[in-house]
């Protein structure tokens, strides 16, 4: 289809507000990492640091726990990854290969479990974990992971394992093939990709997660990064505003990587749990 | 009349050789997942609504107590709750709307053949990938009264000296408004797009080929095809939208006076700054409540709409 050349200027306008409204605050978080104290007190802010300096990262890691946090956000990402791919991928099978009334109750979780508010599922968890004693815990942060992690990696999950043709599992069920070595050697190899997206976006959403660590963490020993974040803004409002810019830089880098690699594996998943969902 | 059941039996298990364990192999491969489901999501929400008619607090020593609806006729008298209600719904609305219009425009361009089509992609995983607290705290970085770019921008093009957006009470809403924006448009954007390139490509050039212009090609080809992707990524935004918290917590703590306090703030506050652990669960079941009629409506006004157009 031809497009008029003045209709073309405009999208490529519309695109250009698009780029920069997405664009230049990270760009300005990216700077303000890198300004020495001078410039970031000075009244005329620039765009590029004239002086760039690594002294803001050095200063963050003096200020708080930066190394620890992230060790524990680590800690509480991977660990319910893990967990969560482990006991959410036999289940996403049951629930794409079987059409019962388990499958619907557990589709219809999913959905419920979506417009909770929070508020409404931390305060019995707390209640509990404190029994348990699982509160200020990374293993019981690990636990709440899993669970809210639980939805997403059911529906992903399931998608990815209604695009493996049923047929090839028949085929190797005709050729003698017993159910577990099935399951082994022709369905997962075929699952891998799908189930590796799964457990990393499990491990972006969990590194990102706030709200549930500020509940249960109390001990700034025990703190992930998101909460200790936060420290820097002292009670006045903003305190320096350096370190603070090249921390959050820094707490970001991980996520980033990694959804780079994974967000169109993503897209396609959300989209195929939708199908016949 | 043996011989016959096994008959059935056997011709029945016949075609399910090759499918998927069922039975007990099934509940086997459910159980790791169902047991954490039902002992740490579904028993704890329903716990939850109990708490609301209960006096439960933090830290008491008396047993607490059935209080029946006590719980919620408070609430219905808590102008501070309502106050913060109505906030939420502005934001919750207003960022949504926002989202999905902004996403559709750039999906649209996105789907067009324009080059940097690429870096826009590339652009678009930065707020969904970033942390919550990490874009509020970029946001406040931008906004800073003096060391901030928005004021030298504003500066730099003779529009007056700028303001402190987080702390103004006009301001602080519309503000946190646009990084609610910022943070969503990303996720819906994608989500449209891949709805997008669902749509036949064939009834488009025909449209065009028939004389239909851009907005009558949209109406009659794009949208009908986008329209039940639109709507769930819609109903989605809304309920994730008004039940957000951190980016709010970062921004501005629900400042200045209340006027960026959301309910799910005023929530926390309520359970873990004062310990009212019923009176907080009250609160997330009104908000529940609330956000289900406005979906129920929304969703059936849509549904009706579309049999109309």
């Amino acid at each position: 289809m031809r497009t008029p050349t003045a209709a073309r200027a405009g999208q490529y306008a519309a695109l250009l507000a698009y780029l920069v409204f997405l664009a230049l605050p990270f760009l300005w978080l990216v700077s303000t990492a890198f300004k020495p104290p001078r410039e970031l007190a000075s009244l005329h802010p620039t765009w590029i640091p004239e002086d760039p300096t690594l002294a803001n990262f050095r200063q963050a890691f003096e200020e708080q726990p930066l190394l620890r946090a992230a060790l524990n956000s680590l800690a509480a990402a991977v660990g319910a990854a893990v967990i969560a791919v482990l006991i959410a991928t036999p289940m996403a099978y049951v629930m794409a290969r079987r059409r019962g009334r388990l499958t619907r109750a557990a589709t219809g979780w999913v959905v419920i479990s979506q417009s909770f508010p929070f508020v409404l599922l931390i305060i019995p968890l707390f209640l509990v974990l404190k029994r348990l004693r699982l509160v200020d815990s990374v293993p019981g942060l690990v636990m709440v992971y899993v669970v809210w992690a639980l939805p997403f990696a059911l529906w992903m999950l399931s998608g990815y394992v209604r695009a493996v043709p049923v047929e090839l599992e028949e085929a190797a069920a005709v050729d003698g093939a017993g159910r577990v070595r099935t399951l082994v050697s022709v369905t997962a190899p075929l699952l891998a990709p799908g189930i590796v997206a799964t457990a990393l976006f499990a491990f972006v959403t969990a590194w990102n997660e706030f709200f549930f660590a500020l509940v249960l963490l109390k001990t700034p020993e025990k703190q992930t990064l998101p909460v200790v974040l936060t420290h820097f803004i002292g009670a006045e409002g903003v305190a320096d505003l350096g370190p603070l810019a090249a921390a959050a830089f820094l707490a970001t880098l991980p996520s980033l990587v990694v959804f780079a690699l994974i967000q169109r594996r993503i897209t396609s998943g959300m989209l195929a749990g939708a199908v016949k969902g | 009349m043996s011989g016959a059941t096994e008959v059935n039996g056997a011709r029945r298990r016949a075609p399910g050789t090759g499918r998927p364990p069922g039975g007990h192999g099934a509940w086997f491969l459910v159980l790791p997942a169902l047991i954490p489901i039902l002992v740490l999501s579904v028993g704890p929400l329903l716990y939850g609504i109990l708490l609301a008619f209960t006096d439960a607090q933090s830290g008491r020593t008396q047993p607490t107590r059935w209080i029946g609806a006590l719980n919620f006729r408070d609430l219905a008298r808590d102008t501070l709750f309502w106050e913060s209600f109505r906030i939420g719904l502005v934001w919750a609305v207003a960022v949504t709307a926002a989202q999905f219009l902004l996403a559709l425009g750039l999906a649209l361009l996105l789907d067009q053949d324009l080059r940097l089509r690429w870096l826009a992609r590339a652009l678009a995983i930065v707020p969904w990938a970033m942390p919550e607290v990490v874009v509020g705290i970029m946001w406040r970085l931008v906004y800073n009264p003096d060391a901030g770019i928005l004021n030298e921008t504003l500066r730099d093009l003779g529009l007056g000296d700028g303001r402190d957006w987080l702390s103004g009470l006009a301001t602080a809403l519309p503000a946190v408004i646009v990084v609610g924006i910022w943070a969503g448009m990303p996720q819906t954007t994608v989500t449209l797009l891949a709805g997008l390139q669902n749509t036949p490509r064939e009834l488009h050039e025909a449209a065009a080929v028939d004389g239909a212009g851009a907005w009558r090609r949209f109406r009659a080809v794009t949208w009908p095809a986008l329209r039940p992707v639109a709507l769930a990524v819609t109903a989605l935004n809304l309920i994730w939208n008004f039940n957000a918290f951190a980016l709010v917590y970062v921004l501005t703590s629900g400042g200045p006076g209340g006027r960026t306090r959301l309910p799910m703030l005023f929530a926390y506050e309520e359970a873990f700054r004062y310990g009212q652990f019923g009176y907080a669960a009250a609160m997330g079941c009104v908000m529940v409540a609330v956000i289900s009629i406005l979906l129920a409506v929304f969703l059936v006004g849509r549904l009706r709409g579309g049999e109309d157009a």
